[in-house]
């Protein structure tokens, strides 16, 4: 976004590196968050090193074993060891949080961008699809759309990035509205800037705020619609690990070892959180109406 | 939501589509029908898209071409995509949501079997998070900054954040192995036994309501924040009267509406919730039913519980914008 023009987006520049850490220090628990997100990609890109096992090496003779100091997190029921599965986990969990914000960004910025800018008839069917889908049950949606596309981990998380898509759009489209009324959008259509250069340069850029906080919130939705998909073996396919499918393999044995269901969930619960707190703080940064709350 | 109604005039289609956005019902109505045709459209020709279609996992292992053909004249699948999807929703609208392929046995018969399950659950979930995050919501607003609502606002945020079905969990290892005060599988129907039908359903509802209480909680300190900060309450202020009144009854009845819109919004997620909750219970709701129709691919039945599912997100859309209006006439236009 280097290529904003000084009108586009007037802005006091204390260096970007000072306010963020004047932003972190102001809320430790963002800070907090941020610090768990960063150790989780570092967690997710060097898991083949960290992990002291193959997450899909079995030793059915060790299988349900208890935690110990060969098995930090014991093993499961085909005798992997946990903790190498959750930390392969992490990156195929990160790669469906990713995949499906990435797809549904793709899919609602342009169209919220459109949509607003344009107007008319195509703003009003724009607006009655993004209705449809924001009003119908997510996870269902995702589950028949993973059924039609054929299951399996990417398929699933286009699915959800298709069910999310929506709420992207419908920010961008409402942060349009009021963009284009601007003088400098005024200014560049009547220089007669091509409409596609109008919505890169000049409204977009102004919509960006509440897009990268609805973003950060969505990363946790996908988290959670992974782990459900997976759960229910319409996500991950064995033996690739992930935390749902971690989860599910732990439910099947459920009353011989609970404490295998433990350190899957509390991974997804503290990464969930990690985003959300991310989101609600960036929001308050990045909305000063909402700073009193 | 931008209202055409302020726009210039056009041609006689849009007249009378603004005209009938007027009447609040109607507006809904109409607004809901291209939604349940849109929803169902797209997930019929999302399944119709797929590679490989039902015919060969209806034929068997190595089926001839002849057999096929026959296979897909029998199920109508060799007509062209859109008169199989009209004639589908045609029958749909008259209440016959066709047969399951693998079972044979009637899509509506087989929901009308299952939703009562699926409905008791949504409906505890809903009535405990009602019962939880409501006090809970106004605990934090009144006590605003102290630490009560630093509490409640992070068992908000955990709420928020856990996934419902390893909660779901939990709660089999806590209540059902552990102490074994409740099942930890299985449903019975509500007509049969009222009572063991609600012991069965209350570990699935507390599950489901952990996101509600949070949701409710969090949503209503807001505006009982952004209330309690008006001119209005600090006039009632002046006049004497008690905090817990103006709480009780200025507050509650001011953020009334939005309380109707949360419970709504989460009417229709816990809804879709129940697809996981269902898994981990072993309760055979339509949850289960779509799930293992995925899985099979048994598309008649996943349309028909696709069609469902958007008929009772639109009604209770529709009770809410109702509701809405009763409670705030402004809102209505």
């Amino acid at each position: 976004m280097s290529a904003v023009s000084p009108t586009a987006a007037p802005r006091a520049e204390p260096g970007r590196m000072a306010r963020m850490g004047y932003w972190l220090r102001g809320d430790p628990r963002a800070a907090l968050s941020l610090a768990f997100l960063l150790l989780l990609v570092a967690l997710a890109l060097g898991a083949r090193w960290i992990a002291p096992y193959s997450p899909i090496a079995q030793d059915i003779a060790n299988s349900l074993a208890p935690m110990s100091p060969q098995h930090w997190l014991g093993t499961d029921d085909l005798g992997r060891d946990t903790f190498s599965r959750l930390v392969h986990g992490a990156p195929v969990t990160l790669y469906a949080s990713l995949l499906a914000v990435a797809v549904a960004t793709v899919l609602g910025v342009p169209t919220g961008l459109l949509a607003g800018y344009l107007g008319g008839w195509f703003d009003e069917v724009v607006g009655r699809i993004i209705d449809t889908l924001l009003s119908f049950p997510a996870i269902i949606l995702a589950v028949a759309v993973t059924g039609a596309l054929g299951i399996g981990l990417t398929n699933a998380m286009i699915a959800v990035g298709i069910v999310f898509s929506p709420q992207l759009a419908r920010i961008v489209r409402m942060r349009t509205l009021v963009v284009k009324q601007e003088l400098y959008v005024d200014a560049a259509r009547c220089f007669g800037t091509p409409m596609p250069t109008i919505l890169w340069r000049h409204v977009l850029p102004n919509t960006l705020q509440p897009v990268i906080v609805q973003i950060t919130l969505l990363l946790a939705g996908a988290l959670l619609a992974e782990a459900s998909l997976s759960f229910l073996g319409l996500g991950v396919q064995p033996p690739q690990a992930s935390w749902g499918a971690m989860l599910a393999r732990a439910f099947q044995n459920i009353e011989v070892t609970p404490e295998q269901m433990y350190a899957p969930g509390f991974a997804i619960l503290l990464t969930a959180l990690a985003f959300n707190t991310l989101g609600e703080s960036l929001r308050v940064l990045l909305d000063p109406t909402r700073k009193q709350l | 939501m931008s209202d055409a109604a302020a726009e210039a005039p056009g041609p006689r289609f849009w007249r009378l589509w603004r005209a009938l956005r007027h009447n609040l019902l109607l507006r809904r109505l109409v607004q809901a029908l291209p939604v349940l045709a849109f929803a169902t459209f797209v997930v019929f020709g999302l399944l119709k898209l797929v590679p490989g279609d039902v015919a060969i996992a209806l034929a068997g292992d190595n089926p001839s071409d002849a057999r096929l053909a026959e296979i897909r004249h029998l199920y109508g699948l060799d007509r062209p995509f859109l008169v199989q999807y009209g004639s589908w929703l045609w029958h749909a609208v008259q209440g016959d949501l066709a047969k399951s392929l693998l079972s044979g046995e009637s899509v509506r018969v087989s929901i009308g079997q299952s939703l009562p399950h699926t409905l008791l659950i949504v409906v505890m979930a809903l009535v405990i998070s009602v019962a939880v995050g409501v006090p809970l919501g106004m605990l934090a607003a009144a006590r605003r900054g102290r630490w009560v609502d630093g509490l409640v606002m992070t068992i908000a945020s955990l709420g928020v954040a856990v996934p419902n079905f390893w909660l779901a969990m939990v709660l089999i290892v806590g209540f059902a192995l552990t102490l074994n005060w409740l099942p930890a599988t299985g449903a019975v129907s509500f007509g049969v036994d009222p009572l063991d039908a609600m012991r069965h359903a209350l570990l699935p509802a507390l599950a489901l309501a952990a996101s509600g209480v949070a949701e409710l909680s969090r949503q209503l300190r807001s505006s009982l924040v952004d209330m309690l900060s008006s001119q209005q309450v600090r006039t009632l202020h002046a006049k004497g009267l008690s905090p817990a009144s103006i709480l009780w009854k200025h507050g509650l009845r001011n953020v009334g509406t939005n309380l109707l819109t949360v419970i709504a919004l989460l009417a229709n997620r816990m809804l879709a919730a129940t697809v996981v909750i269902e898994a981990v219970f072993a309760i055979p709701g339509t949850g289960s039913l779509i799930v293992n129709a995925v899985l099979t691919r048994d598309y008649p039945v996943v349309q028909g519980v696709v069609f469902v599912m958007v008929l009772m997100v639109i009604a209770i859309n529709l009770v809410a914008d109702i509701l809405v209006g009763l409670v705030d006439p402004r809102l209505a236009r």
